[in-house]
């Protein structure tokens, strides 16, 4: 199957104008994701972690690149490969680390697990485990936003797959015909599930997708995340000036399989190694600190900052409380109807 | 005889069907070269090709309606669901157009189609665990069938494949056996027996409205779908050690239902116990208890007793999903409550 060539997609990473808080922070981000996320593969190996992940390794510019070109009251959707959309948009790993162990002091208390993430006091509104179900969540968003009069926008994260579902199609159209404040981010990395995108998308290039609905769009390198963070910046512009939706795709690639320990076997070996030489991480330490705008220090202080984070993470969620039996009650209707819904 | 895991014996049916029939065609997400999200379709996209084995983009209400189309011009579509949870995302296309057109058409339209999908609480939280009957047994112009066991799941989707309407084939993840990485758990859960698993070679069918008495018995009848069905045969091996005596009967197709069955059973014990793994509102429970009240009132020695789901979508935290969803010790203690006096 013919999968995209990088040297068809790939750029150089450009830090021109962008201050050393800023690239410090994006890089704290995706290193943050992707240590998030590896832990977890060691975690589900070694200990009984419930349920199941989806690892976004090697994607974590898209999220990241994106989610830094937001507000903190900003909104964002995400699916179910949403860690990185989180953390990007800081939600704090102490949270997700007890979410993903099923404790009461997680960020969904428990109840949501991977594949339902949220904290909705940081504009995270959810991850659905419903391909393309947060695409009109995300427009929802952002029509409440123009009604309300707030200048804030909506982003929806998704995937190559989730664009085929008709609620991409409609979303799209409503938020062109009413102008609505928000960016569709696919995040392309080139497989859903076991389909690349050739033999499930008639049109592959997806950022042309809009066309129908007068969308505009714009295909990045979704590896290179100053190239995700101006294209995302351009399209916040636009869309808190009143001036409509976005659709960007990033061109990226899973580097682990669909979903927790899934071995990918529908892809070959020399196809991962050539696109796990385009791991964002890599590329963004090396860019940067050839072009002198930060140095190895820095790089490092972070990285071991984050090893930190994610040790005291693990340390939160084991000191958390198991999730109760009937924890579950509580949270099914705001007021304490148990007896009128017919509980036990 | 040989055995077979359900997966197997539900692939085994599906591929000797194509092969006889050349109008059979399976569509479904990953169900080709992934040869399916549980590997029930493993091998088919090989034998019979891109014509007849369609992975489909994600798109669920576009493939059932799909499905439909194709069924009404002369296919024999089987439509795979990944989980039961995304036929939400078709509900029109199934409640709407497959269920109503036979009428609507004034008898004109036929829509021969099979859909199947995985359902059942295995830790995934509450968009990926879901048991849907009820949405479906409410849905009239659809039948609605449910294997608990190999053997019963091959002569169903024979009978499926054959039908000229439309059929749901519900499949617990927990059911598939050793086969599906969803049937790894399954090995391991004590309470799936192997009953039911010497599958015969050769194609049979299993006529829709025909329930199975699973164990005969004469003090308690419990009437049990999919994994409950496990877990209501477990129950009874224990309370025999009691001196109970409990009666299992499988309905194994929800629409149409086996009245006749089910109603001598409970003329016979005077005591019922429902377990299925549907929410208890609305549920399959609430409709054998009507009808029991309705035809055997007057042989009832004590209340029907429902075990369901609590009326919750699923929680993540296990022990929750594990309170949420009917275990062993909630049948056990509904057979209990129904022999109190
Ligand atoms: C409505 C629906 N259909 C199918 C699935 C099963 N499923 C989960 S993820 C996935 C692939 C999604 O691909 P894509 O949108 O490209 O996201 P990626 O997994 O590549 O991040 C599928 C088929 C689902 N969760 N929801
Ligand atoms: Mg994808």
């Amino acid at each position: 199957m013919t999968i995209r060539k990088p040297e068809d997609v790939v750029t150089p990473l450009d830090f021109s104008g962008m201050d050393q808080e800023l690239l410090k922070t994006l890089f704290l981000r995706m290193v943050r994701a992707r240590e998030f996320e590896e832990q977890l593969y060691y975690l589900f190996l070694t200990t009984k972690m419930p349920g199941t992940m989806h690892q976004a390794t090697g994607q974590e510019a898209v999220a990241v690149g994106v989610a830094s070109a937001l507000n903190k009251d900003d909104y964002v959707t995400s699916n179910h490969r949403g860690h990185g959309h989180c953390i990007a948009k800081d939600v704090s790993l102490d949270l997700m680390m007890a979410e993903m162990f099923a404790k009461r002091n997680g960020a969904c208390k428990g109840m949501g697990g991977s594949m339902h993430l949220c904290d909705f006091s940081k504009g995270m509104l959810g991850a659905f485990g419903i391909v393309g179900a947060g695409i009109p969540i995300a427009t929802g968003a952002a029509l409440s936003a123009q009604v309300r009069g707030t200048k804030q926008v909506a982003v929806s994260f998704f995937g190559d797959g989730a664009i085929n579902e008709g609620v991409f199609h409609e979303s799209l159209n409503m938020a062109s015909l009413w102008k609505l404040p928000v960016i569709y981010v696919i995040e392309n990395n080139q497989y859903a599930l076991s389909m690349p995108n050739e033999l499930v998308s008639a049109v592959t290039d997806y950022s042309s997708r809009g066309c129908s609905y007068n969308v505009p769009g714009e295909r990045v390198d979704g590896n290179n995340v100053t190239a995700v963070y101006r294209a995302a910046s351009r399209a916040v512009d636009r869309a808190r000036k009143g001036e409509g939706p976005f659709l960007l795709e990033c061109v990226t690639y899973r580097m682990r399989g669909h979903a927790r320990f899934e071995p990918a076997e529908y892809r070959n070996k020399e196809e991962v190694e050539l696109w796990s030489q385009y791991d964002p991480i890599k590329r963004f330490k090396e860019a940067a600190v050839e072009a002198g705008v930060l140095t190895e220090a820095d790089l490092t202080a972070i990285e071991a900052q984050v090893d930190d984070e994610i040790e005291a993470a693990i340390a939160f969620a084991q000191a958390g409380e198991d999730v109760g039996p009937e924890d579950y009650k509580q949270f099914i209707y705001e007021l304490d109807t148990t007896a009128k819904a017919g509980l036990k | 005889m040989r055995q077979l895991s359900l997966a197997d014996a539900i692939r085994e049916a599906m591929v000797q069907e194509m092969r006889r029939d050349s109008s059979v065609i399976l569509m479904g997400e990953d169900v080709g070269r992934f040869n399916g999200a549980f590997h029930v379709s493993h091998g088919m996209l090989d034998e019979f090709g891109p014509t007849r084995v369609w992975d489909t983009p994600i798109s669920e209400a576009g493939f059932m309606g799909m499905g439909i189309g194709a069924a009404l011009t002369g296919l024999r579509p089987i439509i795979e669901f990944q989980y039961a949870d995304f036929m939400f995302c078709a509900m029109d296309q199934i409640v709407n157009e497959a269920a109503k057109l036979r009428l609507m058409s004034g008898g004109q339209a036929s829509v021969p189609l099979v859909m199947r999908a995985p359902q059942g609480a295995t830790g995934r939280a509450a968009q990926h665990s879901q048991s849907v009957e009820a949405y479906f047994m409410h849905t009239p112009g659809l039948y609605l069938a449910m294997p608990s066991t190999p053997y019963d799941a091959k002569g169903l989707m024979i009978s499926a494949i054959r039908s000229n309407d439309p059929v749901l084939i519900l499949e617990h993840k927990l059911l598939y056996g050793a086969a599906s990485p969803g049937g790894g758990k399954a090995l391991t859960d004590q309470t799936i027996s192997d009953i039911g698993s010497d599958v015969p070679e050769d194609a049979y069918t299993i006529p829709f409205g025909k329930a199975d008495i699973k164990r005969a018995g004469t003090d308690v009848t419990i009437i049990a779908t999919l994994i409950m069905v496990h877990r209501a045969l477990a129950v009874a091996a224990e309370l025999e050690k009691e001196g109970i005596s409990c009666e299992v009967i499988d309905p194994r197709t929800l629409v149409p239902l086996d009245e006749e069955t089910i109603l001598e059973s409970v003329k016979k014990t005077n005591r019922v116990v429902i377990a299925s793994e549907d929410v208890a509102r609305g549920g399959v429970g609430s409709e054998l208890t009507a009808l029991i009240s309705r035809k055997a009132f007057d042989f009832l020695d004590a209340p029907v007793a429902c075990v369901s789901t609590d009326n919750s979508p699923i929680p993540f935290g296990p022990a929750a999903e594990q309170h949420v969803v009917p275990q062993i010790s909630d049948i056990r203690q509904a057979v209990y409550e129904v022999l109190k006096d």
